[in-house]
């Protein structure tokens, strides 16, 4: 990836993503977070410019802190870092439901022009090619958080024409679907090589910005629709070398305690 | 009154051929032990229901127990998929199962419903998926608003099986930390066994809302120590995240993971065997 200057290490376009979807939070916001990459930028977010975001996981976690990232959405450390612990009917009913939550922080296997997304199925429902996960939290927080940030990696794979399952509605198979919801759906999607938004009128995802050292070939080759492209076109600002700091620091001190078993896992 | 009693003998009691079987914990405290149990016991035809399959039914439907399966998020935390529940779905093997799939929110308010006693529970979801055409979900229309909205079934386990830290002496379970919908689930049940990391005179957490389950709303209370490992009881042990990252490998191919279901399940006689053998092969 670009050099960008001398205050700036070389970085990976997965950091880029990363960096982006961070900036994305802004301090003082309730955000409910899914695993992985959007618990990654969340927690960049809070480390850095975001000190007091405050952080829901769907484990009723609530205003936690963790120190490493959790595997899984119920890791120990989520629950001893909260400022409190709710079952998860209520998180879902008082929390999300209940409209608590500013900004839901999504991942999805595809995602397609009107920002609909599959986390269920590749190929049929009844025989499908690649059965994935399924929907966990992702329809109710798609359908309830003020507005929804969507971050994932943008390759043919990911963004198609059709996704196979919409498992969680950004604006509808027609781009008219938010009937029944009450969040605005998503108001960006942060991926590895660029960022999108949804057009005010159509709501089709339009190209507003490419990551340096990314051309606007490679976003439109990564995409299987014909993918609109704003004039102007926006450069994301590289990751500041504190951010980056901050970014790796978190990922080596959650590898070191994810690869170590603890005696205590197998006390008996 | 709940009976204290060996897990062995609670699975055998409780848990017969072609049974609905919920056993939640949300990803804290899942009852491996219990699920362990009933492979040794080579149950059959059970319908599983569980928010979080997790590595449990991946290894319970690897080994043929499980007929159904009644879910909202089938993967392994973290790492990626559960392969033995895909190779179910994909290939039918070792046998076909038949999905019942929602999202979380409509899981647990299937959950609240049947501990309410009512037929169905009312979120505002569903709106706009593709889960709508493929599930138990209805649109009904709020009587005094107008607003659509979704209606689920109630979901009545004849089993609900959840692990605690502590019951005491009369049954009245304690429990702490993230704390999922096993109290929904356990109240849903027709019947319920809660596996115990110990059991005590008096339970360590003291307040008016110490019992988490009085006595005489469980059927059977049964100590396993470490009994939700590789998942963990906050204030006993630790979430084994190195053992549901070795898991992917394990469970990826047919062979390996029956051998390792063979030397770690079927063939020890306990949880403590399990446990065991675990253990020397993590300091091996």
């Amino acid at each position: 990836m670009a050099e960008t200057g001398p205050d700036q290490a070389t970085f990976a376009p997965d950091e880029m993503m990363t960096v982006t979807a961070a900036r994305g939070l802004r301090n003082g916001q309730v955000c409910f977070v899914g695993i992985g990459l959007p618990s990654e930028a969340a927690n960049l977010a809070r480390l850095s410019h975001a000190p007091d975001v405050v952080l829901i996981y769907e484990s009723g976690t609530i205003g936690t802190r963790p120190e490493i990232l959790p595997l899984s959405i119920g890791d120990g450390e989520l629950a001893e870092m909260a400022d409190l612990v709710v079952s998860v009917p209520e998180v879902f009913s008082y929390w999300l439901q209940g409209g608590r939550i500013d900004v839901g922080f999504l991942s999805a296997a595809q995602i397609d022009r009107y920002g609909n997304l599959n986390s269920t199925v590749i190929g049929s429902y009844d025989h499908p090619d690649v059965r994935l996960p399924g929907a966990g939290g992702a329809p109710e927080i798609a359908s309830s958080a003020g507005e929804v940030i969507v971050m994932l990696r943008q390759n043919s794979r990911s963004f198609v024409e059709s996704v196979d399952f919409v498992t969680s509605v950004g604006f509808g198979r027609d781009g008219e679907g938010r009937i029944g919801n009450v969040g605005a759906g998503p108001s960006v999607v942060i991926t590895d090589l660029g960022v999108l938004r949804p057009d005010a009128v159509s709501h089709e995802l339009t190209l507003v910005a490419i990551h340096p050292g990314v051309s606007v070939d490679d976003a439109v080759t990564a995409t299987g629709w014909d993918l609109l492209v704003s004039d102007p076109l926006d450069v994301t600002e590289p990751p500041t070398s504190a951010e980056l700091a901050t970014l790796r620091d978190l990922q080596a001190r959650t590898r070191e305690a994810h690869a170590r078993r603890e005696a205590s896992a197998i006390d008996h | 009154m709940a009976e204290i009693v060996s897990l062995a003998d609670a699975v055998g009691d409780l848990v017969p051929d072609g049974a609905t079987v919920a056993m939640e914990g949300f990803t804290h405290l899942i009852p491996f032990a219990a699920g362990h149990e009933m492979i040794r016991q080579q149950k059959k035809d059970l319908t599983l229901a569980r928010m979080t399959p997790d590595v449990i039914y991946d290894q319970l439907i690897g080994m043929g127990c499980a007929r159904g399966l009644i879910f909202s998020w089938g993967g392994n935390p973290g790492v990626g998929s559960l392969h033995r529940f895909r190779d179910a779905v994909e290939h039918g093997h070792p046998r076909a199962i038949e999905l019942e799939e929602h999202s979380h929110a409509g899981m647990a308010t299937r959950y609240a419903a049947g501990a309410s006693g009512l037929p169905f529970g009312v979120l505002r979801g569903y709106a706009g998926s593709d889960l709508l055409a493929h599930t138990s979900v209805a649109r009904i229309t709020c009587p005094f608003t107008g607003e659509e909205l979704a209606a689920v079934p109630a979901l009545r386990p004849d089993v609900t099986v959840i692990h605690a830290q502590q019951a005491d002496r009369k049954g009245n379970v304690g429990m702490w930390g993230i704390s999922g919908v096993q109290r929904e689930a356990v109240l849903a049940a027709r019947s319920s066994i809660v596996t115990v990391e110990e059991v005590v005179d008096e339970l360590t957490a003291t307040g008016p809302n110490h019992v988490m389950l009085p006595t005489w709303t469980v059927t059977a209370v049964a100590p396993v120590p470490g009994g939700s490992h590789p998942s963990y009881s906050m204030g006993f042990t630790t979430r084994d995240n190195a053992f549901y990252t070795e898991w992917d490998g394990i469970s990826r191919d047919r062979d390996t993971f029956s051998a390792w279901m063979r030397e770690f399940v079927v063939d020890t006689s306990d949880h403590a065997a399990y446990l065991d053998k675990i253990s020397n092969h993590a300091n091996g």
